[in-house]
Parts: C-alpha cells; sequence; structure tokens
C-alpha cells in the first residue's frame, strides 16, 4: 500500500461544508467497497476450503465441490486403514513434542536476549534466521541425516523433534524476542525488589504476559511441524511411527491417482486438530504477535 | 531391521541385557555389532522394505508379502527348527522419496535385509558400492537357483548390471499400443488394426480426427509425466529409428533418430492436432489420458501392459479407470518402428522393457538367510500365491505359462512383445538424461522446431555427461 | 500530528524517542552468565541441528556429490566450479526471476497488504462477520501444506474443478495456462493470516488518542492511515516485510500445486533445488543454490534493516513520503 507519495502533510484549507457533505459520501462508499472487499476475502478464503467439508460426506467424491449424498462410510476407510489411526497419534507425538522444545528453549533464550545486551546478539539472530533457511531445504537432508544416523536417532520420533526444533527456534526466538521487548520492565523491577530470582520472574511474571505471544508460536510451530513430509520420512524407518504427513503420500496408487474417500476424509481429521488447537489457544490466551524490529 | 540399533532393539527384547552405549555405535559400513546370543541357530530377524503399502501405492504386492510371504517363510523355516522372524517396511510414496531414503541408507550402511528398487536405479546404486552381485552377498547358492532356469534373459537384463545380476525381477513389461475398436469402426478402419509403419499410424489417427470430440491420438509428452513421457513415448520412437539412447558406451546427442521423433511429435500435436498438447501438462495428465481412454475419447494410447491389467480392468477394484467392454473394445497391438526393419537390430516392431525387482542389501547380517526369504518370494508358489487377485505378467516362464492362459492380452506380451523389448541404460546420469528428453518432447509440443530442440537435447547432454561422453552425427 | 504518543501504559519508555535510555539494561538481574545459561540449551540444539548441518551443505556446495553412482562414494571437491555452472545455466537465471516476482507479488505486495485490509477492515467490526473472517483466513493458513494444495489442485481442476463451474470456463487449465499467477494466488492464500494477525496486534497498539485527535482535524481515513497509524507500526511493517521475504524465498510448498510446471514455467527456486538434488540427483549443485539462495536473502534482509535503521534514527517526524517507503524501498533494492 504504497501511499501516493505527494508532498508532506499540509493542513487542509477550510472548505468546510464541502468537506462534511464529501466526507459523507466518501464515508458512505467506502463503507459499501469495505463490505464488498470483506466479501470477495470471504469467497477467496472460502471457496478453496469447501471442498474439505463436503467432499469427505460423499460417498463417491470427486473434485468437483457438490452437495454430499451424506455417508460417513469414508471415515470408517480410515479406520480400516493399517496406520491411518496411529499416525494421527504420531503426528501428536512429533508435534507437541517440538511445540514443548521450541517453547521452553525459546522462551528461555529470548527472554535472555531481551534483557541481557549481548554482544552481536542481532547479528547472531538474523544470521541462524538465515541459516534455517538452508537446513529446512532438500539440500541440506544427507548432513541431516548423517549426523542423526551417527547419533543413533534414526527411527525415534525425538529425532524428527529435534531436527524440526533446531530449524524453526531462530524463527521462534526472533519472534519471541520481539514480544519480550514490548513487556514494560518496571514488573519485573519490582518482582525483584521482593527478591524474587530470574527464573522465578520469568515464570510468574513474563511469561503469564508474554502467554498470547507463546500461543502464536506454538500454533506457527505446529502449523511447520504438521504438514512436514520429507524430514520424518527420511529418519523414521517403521512405517507404524511414521506421522499423517507422510501417511496421506501412500494414498495414491502406482500412477498416482488419488484415492479421493481415503483423502478427503483423512484431510479432514489432519486438519481438525489444528484448527482446534488455534481456537483453544486463541479463547485460553488470546492470540496476539508482537512484533517491531526495533533500533 | 539390520541396523546396529534396531537389531539391537530386537536382541534388548529377547535378552534385554544390552548397554546403551553398543546401541548407539553408528552404522559405518558394515551393519553394526554382532550381538550375543544371536548365532545362526538363534532367533534372526529378516526385514523387508518395498515401495508398497496396505491400502495405498502397491497394495497388492505390500498384502501379499504381509498376507502370504511372511506368515509361509516363517513357518518354512520353522519347520527347519529355525527361529525366524520376516519384518516389512512399507513405504508406498514417490518413487524419488524412496529411492533418497534407500540411497541414505545403503550408504550409511543401514537398511532392510531385501530392498526393492526400480531397474534403472541398478547401475546407480551398483556404481556406488550400494549394492553388489547376488551371488557376492548370497553365496554359492544364488548361481544353484532354479528360477534362473525359468527367466528369459531378457528378463534377468531388468535387474542386472555390466553382466552381472544384482537382484531378482518381480515382473516383466512391455508396451503396445492400444486403440478403441469402437472410435476405428466409426471412423472406417479395421477393427483387427496392425500398422507397420509411424506412417500407417498416423493415418489412422488423421481418420479419427474426423470424429467430433475425439483426440486422436495420445503419446506422452513433456516433463510433468516424468519417466511416462520417456518409456511410453521417446524412447519407443526413438528405438524405431534403430537409435539408441546410450550405445558403445557413448551417449546419442542430436541424431537423425531423435530428430525424427521430435518431428513426430511436432507432427501430432503441433502441425496437425491429432493430440491434446494441454494433457500432456497436466499434473495428473497420465491419469486424465488414462480416464479418457475408458470413456472412449482417445482413439489410440501407447502405454504398458499395466494399463491393460490395472487401470482399465472391469473387475470391481482394481482398476482406477475400470471399462465393463473392455475385452471387446480395446485392441491392442505391437509399436511399429519406423519403416519396417527401420528398429533397434533391423526389428520391425518395437517395445521398451522396464521392471523392478529385488536386491540384497550387502550390510545383511544374514546374508545367505536373506538370499533363501529372496529365493522364496520368487519361487513358482511364491508368484501364484502373487498373481492370484489380478494376473499379471511373472519374470517366471513356468508361471506364466499356467496364469496367462486367461488373459490372451498378457500372453501376447509374454510372447511377442517381451522379447523385442529394449532397456534403458541403468547408469547415475540416466535420470537427468531422462528429464532432458523429457524437455525436449515439451519445447516442440509448444512450438519449437525439432532440430532446434533437438540441439538444445545436445548441449543439455553436454552439461550432464561431459563433452567427451556425447557421440552425435 | 502530535508526536510521542502518551503511552498507553506509563511506564514503558517512549519508543522513538532520542534519549533512548540503553535499551537493554538489565532489570531481570540475569547478569551475562545467568543469560549465558539461559541461552545455552537453545544455541546448542541449533548449532547441532541447524548450523553444523547448514555448514557440511555449504561444503557439499564445493563437490561434485551425488547419492548415487560413482560421485557417491568418491566425491570430487571441485571449489567454485558449481557456482559457475549454476550461474551460466539459463535455467537458474529464470527460477531467480520468476521467484523474485513470486516474493514480489504473493509475499510483499499480496500477502502484506492483503493481511493488513483485512486487519484494518475488521478493526472495527465485530460479531459474526468477523469471526467468519479471521475463521476463514486462518484456516487457510492452518490447514497442512499437503491438505491446502490439494484443496486448490481440486478448485483449478480442468474437468471437474469449481472455479471452471463457477466461471463458466469449462476446460480452461489454470495450472497449466497461469502457473505462476496459481501459486501466486494460493501462497496468498496460505500466508495472509500472519501478516493479518500481526498486523491487527499492530493496529491495537496504535494510541487511540492520536486517531481521535487526527479525526477531529476532519482527517480521511487515507490520512489517518498516512499520518497516524503507518509511523506508528513502522517496526512491525519491516518485521513483516523481513519474515515474509524470507519465508516466501525459501517456500516449497507450491511444488505440491503445480511441481515447478509446465515445462518449469513455476519452477521458483526452493523446487529448483529440490529437482536439481532429488530427482537430478546432483547434491552438490542443489547445495551450492542453496547457499546462493541464503545470499540473496541475506542482502534481501540487509537492505531492510538497514531501511529501518535509517528511519529509525531519525526524529518522530517522519513525513508520510518516507513512511511509504519503508515499503516500497527494499523492494526497489531487493533485485
Amino acid at each position: 500500500m504504497t501511499a501516493a507519495a505527494g508532498a508532506p502533510t499540509r493542513p487542509e484549507p477550510p472548505f468546510v461544508t464541502r468537506v462534511v457533505t464529501t466526507s459523507r459520501v466518501r464515508h458512505y462508499v467506502s463503507r459499501v467497497l469495505a463490505v464488498i472487499g470483506l466479501a470477495l476475502v470471504v469467497v477467496l478464503f472460502g471457496l478453496p476450503l469447501a471442498w474439505l467439508v463436503t467432499a469427505p460426506f460423499d460417498s463417491t467424491p470427486s473434485l468437483a465441490v457438490q452437495w454430499p449424498d451424506w455417508t460417513l462410510s469414508n471415515f470408517s476407510a480410515i479406520a480400516e486403514n493399517r496406520y491411518a489411526l496411529g499416525s494421527f497419534a504420531n503426528s501428536a507425538i512429533i508435534g507437541i513434542g517440538t511445540c514443548v522444545v521450541v517453547i521452553v528453549l525459546g522462551a528461555l533464550a529470548a527472554y535472555a536476549l531481551s534483557r541481557v545486551r549481548i554482544p552481536g546478539r542481532d547479528g547472531l539472530l538474523y544470521a541462524l534466521l538465515l541459516l534455517s533457511s538452508i537446513v529446512t531445504g532438500t539440500a541440506a537432508m544427507v548432513p541431516t541425516f548423517q549426523l542423526v544416523n551417527s547419533l543413533g536417532l534414526i527411527d525415534t520420533h525425538l529425532a524428527v523433534v529435534l531436527v524440526v526444533s533446531g530449524g524453526t527456534l531462530p524463527t521462534v526466538i526472533f519472534i519471541l524476542k520481539d514480544f519480550m521487548d514490548s513487556i514494560p520492565k518496571s514488573y519485573e523491577e519490582s518482582a525483584r525488589l521482593y527478591g524474587a530470582k530470574p527464573w522465578q520472574i520469568l515464570r510468574d511474571v513474563v511469561v503469564p504476559i508474554a502467554r498470547p505471544g507463546l500461543a502464536f508460536v506454538a500454533v506457527w510451530t505446529l502449523v511447520q511441524v504438521w504438514g512436514n513430509f520429507l524430514v520424518p520420512y527420511l529418519l523414521l524407518r517403521t512405517t507404524a511411527k511414521q506421522p499423517a504427513a507422510v501417511l496421506m503420500y501412500t494414498f495414491y496408487t502406482e500412477s498416482g491417482q488419488a484415492d479421493l474417500r481415503l483423502l478427503s476424509a483423512f484431510s479432514l481429521v489432519f486438519s481438525i486438530p489444528i484448527i482446534a488447537m488455534y481456537f483453544l489457544v486463541n479463547r485460553r490466551y488470546g492470540f496476539r504477535f508482537h512484533g517491531g524490529i526495533k533500533n | 531391521m539390520i541396523g546396529a540399533r534396531r537389531r539391537v532393539a530386537v536382541a534388548f527384547a529377547s535378552l534385554a541385557a544390552v548397554s546403551l552405549a553398543a546401541a548407539c555405535s553408528g552404522g559405518g559400513g558394515g551393519g553394526g555389532e554382532e550381538t550375543s546370543g544371536e548365532g545362526s541357530d538363534g532367533p534372526v530377524t529378516l526385514t523387508i522394505t518395498a515401495n508398497a503399502i496396505s491400502g495405498g501405492k502397491n497394495a497388492a504386492e505390500a498384502d501379499w508379502i504381509r498376507d502370504w510371504v511372511i506368515p509361509e517363510f516363517e513357518a518354512a523355516m520353522e519347520a527347519e527348527g529355525r527361529d525366524v522372524t520376516v519384518e516389512f517396511l512399507e513405504e508406498g510414496v514417490d518413487d524419488e522419496d524412496y529411492k533418497t531414503k534407500i540411497a541414505l541408507d545403503l550408504q550409511s550402511g543401514e537398511g532392510a535385509d531385501i530392498i526393492g528398487i526400480d531397474g534403472i536405479w541398478v547401475g546407480e546404486f551398483a556404481e556406488a558400492g550400494y549394492i553388489q552381485p547376488l551371488s557376492d552377498v548370497g553365496g554359492s547358492a544364488v548361481d544353484e537357483w532354479e528360477g534362473w532356469d525359468q527367466m528369459s534373459e531378457s528378463v534377468q537384463n531388468a535387474m542386472s548390471f555390466e553382466g552381472d545380476r544384482y537382484g531378482v525381477p518381480q515382473g516383466a513389461d512391455g508396451r503396445v499400443l492400444y486403440y478403441n475398436k469402437d472410435l476405428f469402426a466409426e471412423a472406417g478402419l479395421p477393427e483387427d488394426w496392425s500398422p507397420t509403419s509411424w506412417d500407417e499410424v498416423l493415418d489412422a489417427a488423421r481418420s479419427l480426427a474426423e470424429i467430433d470430440g475425439v483426440v486422436p491420438i495420445q503419446l506422452n509428452a513433456g516433463t510433468a509425466m516424468g519417466e511416462a513421457t520417456t518409456m511410453q513415448g521417446l524412447l519407443p520412437l526413438l528405438a524405431g529409428t534403430g537409435t539408441e539412447v546410450y550405445s558403445d558406451g557413448m551417449w546419442n546427442g542430436d541424431t537423425q533418430g531423435l530428430r525424427d521423433v521430435l518431428t513426430a511429435y511436432r507432427t501430432i500435436y503441433v502441425d496437425e492436432g491429432l493430440g491434446d498438447p494441454i494433457l500432456q501438462q497436466e499434473a495428473a495428465g497420465r491419469d486424465n489420458s488414462f480416464a479418457q481412454f475408458a470413456a472412449g475419447e482417445i482413439g489410440i494410447l501407447l502405454e504398458g501392459d499395466y494399463f491393460w491389467r490395472s487401470v482399465i480392468n472391469p473387475e470391481e477394484g482394481v482398476g482406477t479407470a475400470p471399462m465393463e467392454n473392455r475385452d471387446d473394445v480395446v485392441g491392442y497391438t505391437l509399436i511399429p518402428a519406423q519403416e519396417p526393419g527401420a528398429g533397434v537390430e533391423g526389428r520391425d516392431f518395437v517395445s521398451m522393457g522396464g521392471g523392478t525387482g529385488r536386491v540384497l542389501n550387502p550390510n545383511s547380517e544374514n546374508a545367505e538367510l536373506s538370499w533363501e526369504l529372496l529365493a522364496f518370494m520368487n519361487s513358482a508358489e511364491a508368484f501364484q500365491a502373487r498373481v492370484e487377485g489380478t494376473v499379471s505378467i511373472t519374470p517366471r516362464d513356468d508361471v506364466n505359462a499356467e496364469v496367462l492362459a486367461s488373459d490372451p492380452m498378457l500372453t501376447f506380451v509374454s510372447e511377442n512383445v517381451l522379447p523385442i523389448n529394449s532397456y534403458r541404460p541403468g547408469l547415475a546420469a540416466y535420470p537427468q538424461v531422462s528429464v532432458a528428453l523429457q524437455e525436449a518432447t515439451a519445447a516442440v509440443v509448444s512450438g519449437t522446431s525439432p532440430e532446434d530442440a533437438a540441439a538444445a537435447y545436445e548441449e543439455a547432454l553436454i552439461g550432464i555427461v561431459g563433452e567427451e561422453n556425447v557421440a552425435s552425427e | 500530528m502530535s508526536s510521542a504518543a502518551a503511552p498507553a501504559t506509563g511506564s514503558t519508555p517512549p519508543r522513538r524517542g532520542q534519549r533512548r535510555r540503553r535499551s537493554a539494561e538489565d532489570v531481570a538481574g540475569l547478569g551475562r552468565t545467568g543469560a549465558g545459561v539461559f541461552v545455552a540449551p537453545a544455541l546448542a540444539l541449533i548449532g547441532l541441528f541447524l548450523v553444523f548441518p547448514a555448514i557440511w551443505t555449504i561444503y557439499l556446495g564445493m563437490t561434485d556429490y551425488r547419492l548415487t553412482g560413482f560421485a557417491a562414494v568418491d566425491p570430487e571437491f571441485v571449489g567454485l566450479d558449481n557456482y559457475a555452472r549454476i550461474l551460466g545455466d539459463p535455467t537458474f537465471w529464470r527460477s531467480l526471476r520468476l521467484t523474485l516476482v513470486f516474493v514480489l507479488v504473493s509475499g510483499i505486495i499480496g500477502q502484506s497488504l492483503l493481511g493488513f485490509a483485512v486487519a484494518w477492515a475488521l478493526r472495527r467490526i465485530t460479531g459474526w462477520a468477523k469471526t467468519l473472517i479471521e475463521t476463514l483466513v486462518l484456516a487457510a493458513w492452518v490447514v497442512p501444506a499437503s491438505v491446502a494444495s490439494f484443496l486448490w489442485i481440486a478448485l483449478l481442476d480442468r474437468r471437474e474443478g469449481t472455479l471452471n463451474e463457477i466461471l463458466g470456463t469449462t476446460g480452461m487449465a489454470w495450472l497449466i495456462e497461469y502457473p505462476m499467477a496459481s501459486i501466486i494466488v494460493f501462497n496468498i492464500w496460505v500466508g495472509t493470516a500472519f501478516s493479518m494477525l500481526l498486523f491487527s496486534s499492530a493496529l491495537a497498539a496504535v494510541p487511540p488518542s492520536q486517531l481521535e485527535s487526527a479525526r477531529m482535524a476532519g482527517a480521511t481515513g487515507w490520512q489517518q492511515l498516512r499520518d497516524v497509524v503507518i509511523p506508528n507500526i513502522r517496526g512491525h511493517i519491516l518485521t513483516n516485510t523481513l519474515l515474509i521475504t524470507l519465508w516466501t524465498f525459501n517456500t516449497f510448498t507450491p511444488y505440491l500445486v503445480t511441481a515447478g510446471g509446465p515445462n518449469g514455467e513455476s519452477e521458483i527456486i526452493a523446487v529448483y533445488i529440490y529437482n536439481t538434488a532429488i530427482p537430478g540427483g546432483q547434491l552438490g549443485v542443489g547445495a551450492a543454490i542453496s547457499l546462493i539462495m541464503l545470499l540473496i536473502n541475506l542482502v534481501v534482509a540487509l537492505g531492510y534493516l538497514r531501511v529501518g535503521r535509517a528511519r529509525g534514527a531519525r526524529p518522530a517526524e517522519a513525513s508520510a513520503a518516507e513512511a511509504s517507503a519503508a515499503e516500497a524501498g527494499p523492494t526497489e533494492k531487493a533485485p
């Protein structure tokens, strides 16, 4: 939204009456435009999601969004699949594990970086942020695999948690640090007067205030992990340990044709927990993201 | 799983006394350490992996391994007084991802004892030292196996490299021209069609073009179809010009044969509009071509026997595009060379053979026993169980003679197509070369001249394999 | 306009005063050592699972390493050959050009602007309409990538796609005819939620008193935005633009929609790396491209930060023209 880079602000000449009428018309027009705009937003965002709501309940789903002839048989097809239910559990383990690691380590680090001037801290943070783009790419798969292998962690959920955490921590610290920078320091000062230790201050003062930020980071991390295919696929050997994101890619025939009944129902079940988590977190803690790079 | 940790984990369960330190020694290139109490007569665990999964990709194979191979083999071992457990690691993902994973496994001295791979990977895996000739791994029993006598040379070649057998093929396939007899009748073409040159095929397509709403001929092109473009499009045509991609230790670049093939593509897609160029670019283009053929909207389609036995198979729950009247409506005929006798080795008709198979992992702790399992999986009895649900061509002549009798089409492929199969070069550079070939077809379909596309292919080839390895005319 | 807003909480130091006290005085009593203890676990994890593989990858970029074939057994050190090859490859330049368009249109313009517009429009709406819009935008963001991509493939399908149904454009193969437009819209759909959340937080923090006085002075919505809101949320705009740029640059998800096709027309750089490294097998070259990508990201990030710094150092009376330059500036510098 580049403003018309016009002249610097000048006081408006007082054509009072005209200002009033034009502003009223303008106000009305802008209202109508806003409604139209928001309606378009609803269509843009809602349209692709419609298939996710109709197809799973259709006995013969196609790629088209159509009024389903209601059935729940597609969901029983999931239950019949040998690995489907277990894969959701695996996704949950990996997702929650990563969230816990990232939030605990991220909050500790972000708080320290926010409150203590460590030389070169911003540079370090940006460097890590950039490096994370390499490591989440495909070229780093071989080093990552070899590393996990030599640590003896192949075929463990822990390996997936650690690798994904390593890739997402820089961003998490970046976001949380911004959030903590905005927390008034007077609270901590008064807590210190009462003799609280730093970790107590973090636990009892900072974390409660930072909850919306932590909630945001938790959901963001979960979104990153939930759909990740390559990392769990390469690091896990046992089929029964694979998360849902990997299993989803097996619902295709040799020629790559999707089993729409299974896929649609699976997609819905696969998406619900993460949408539910967002609502839960939003209701309980609010969902705020505070971010402004300071100088 | 023979990976150190995994085996330890199994032993851990049975012995419950293994230090974690031992478990953490990473595989370096020979599996891990032997755990006490696991001699040749103690409990042994073997693992199989394949790009197949129950309820998904290649489900029939996965179900067969799980429900037939494993219980039968374990029972057979038990009868000999041996305590053997077999585990199956199912995958069922995109072939490229599967390949990456098993390459990483083999590279780090891990992986299952028996690994399913595509025949085209044999060369590059062998060059990398990931796999070794079967007889080096499985011992003398390999060469004495009865199964080799039942497999023709050309079938065995699919899993061989530089004259050594690296794996046992699990099937054999060939490619033919499918055509819709109803549309042929409508266009005044013979129902019993057997073209002997490209021109005859194109003439038939021109006749079909008279019918509204029908794509006369669909020949795989473009990069979206991946290997399907090379195997079911460019390579069979190239073989029909007597040219190979790789011959006498050199990669062939801008040859007359390639230019002829690309000209044929241009004729079909650009000059005469006999094919649907957009279909070639869709991510699901191949599937859509299946569906359109099944719906009677495509006249001629070059495909493998897989199309017949799996895709349009009218049996319940087999095909993705079942055709109730398949046996009456779908005709099939050999792919002609450009002119009679112009094909590779002076052939009149050509085909490409692919195929997958299974190899032994050189890191295996129980290599000889693994060979026993692999031989068991390729016994006549095993193949009979394998094809029980849906008939397909097995690599074994004895089984084929028995099971294919019920299917004239597969008999036709087995008897007439397999002997004229050509094979792709199983070298590490091939996947990239294949992409360059696909790009050449894509360029022609989108309007580039065949000469320019062939020249660009040669340039790409030089970039991939180096100038010293490229021959051109 | 008034400068230096009355802070909402009496304790916050003014964020952009010349008399900034040392921003990070040690109120928590952590001390260097304590801070070190707090940072150590995260740094250890990052060091082992991020920095170490990343450096290894950079080394791989200087070899002819492959996953199979002879080069897998015994990769040769080729120094900068890979880079010479990449920079001489027109495919790379096409990919880079597509990526820049993709980042600019779908990230900086699309996600940021749409996110801001939605946040701005929703700030005074309550009730079901607000819930509906927020939910839809957020649902698009949290739906796993594999599902999201499939939803779009279904929507844009040539034969049964809902879009053709609605527009009456039967047989239109959107993903073939307009591959870049498709993945750009797809990426806007996936990522707008982040900007929306960030900007709604930012807008909530704009001091109401300032807006009130601007309204009293008869400023239109546009003028309020220009003179009050944007100067107040410059930091947020910078953060958002930086993160969105990095993420959009590195996103691989569009591969699931078009696979880089047709014929490479939507092969953005992350897809180009994948196609080089996995199907093409050239891991060394893939690693080298990754490093080039990192360097481009570095330049872009430094550009943003410079803009941010330069502006932050100024007195608070920044003019609207400069406020807008905060967004336009870096995008002009990026290429």
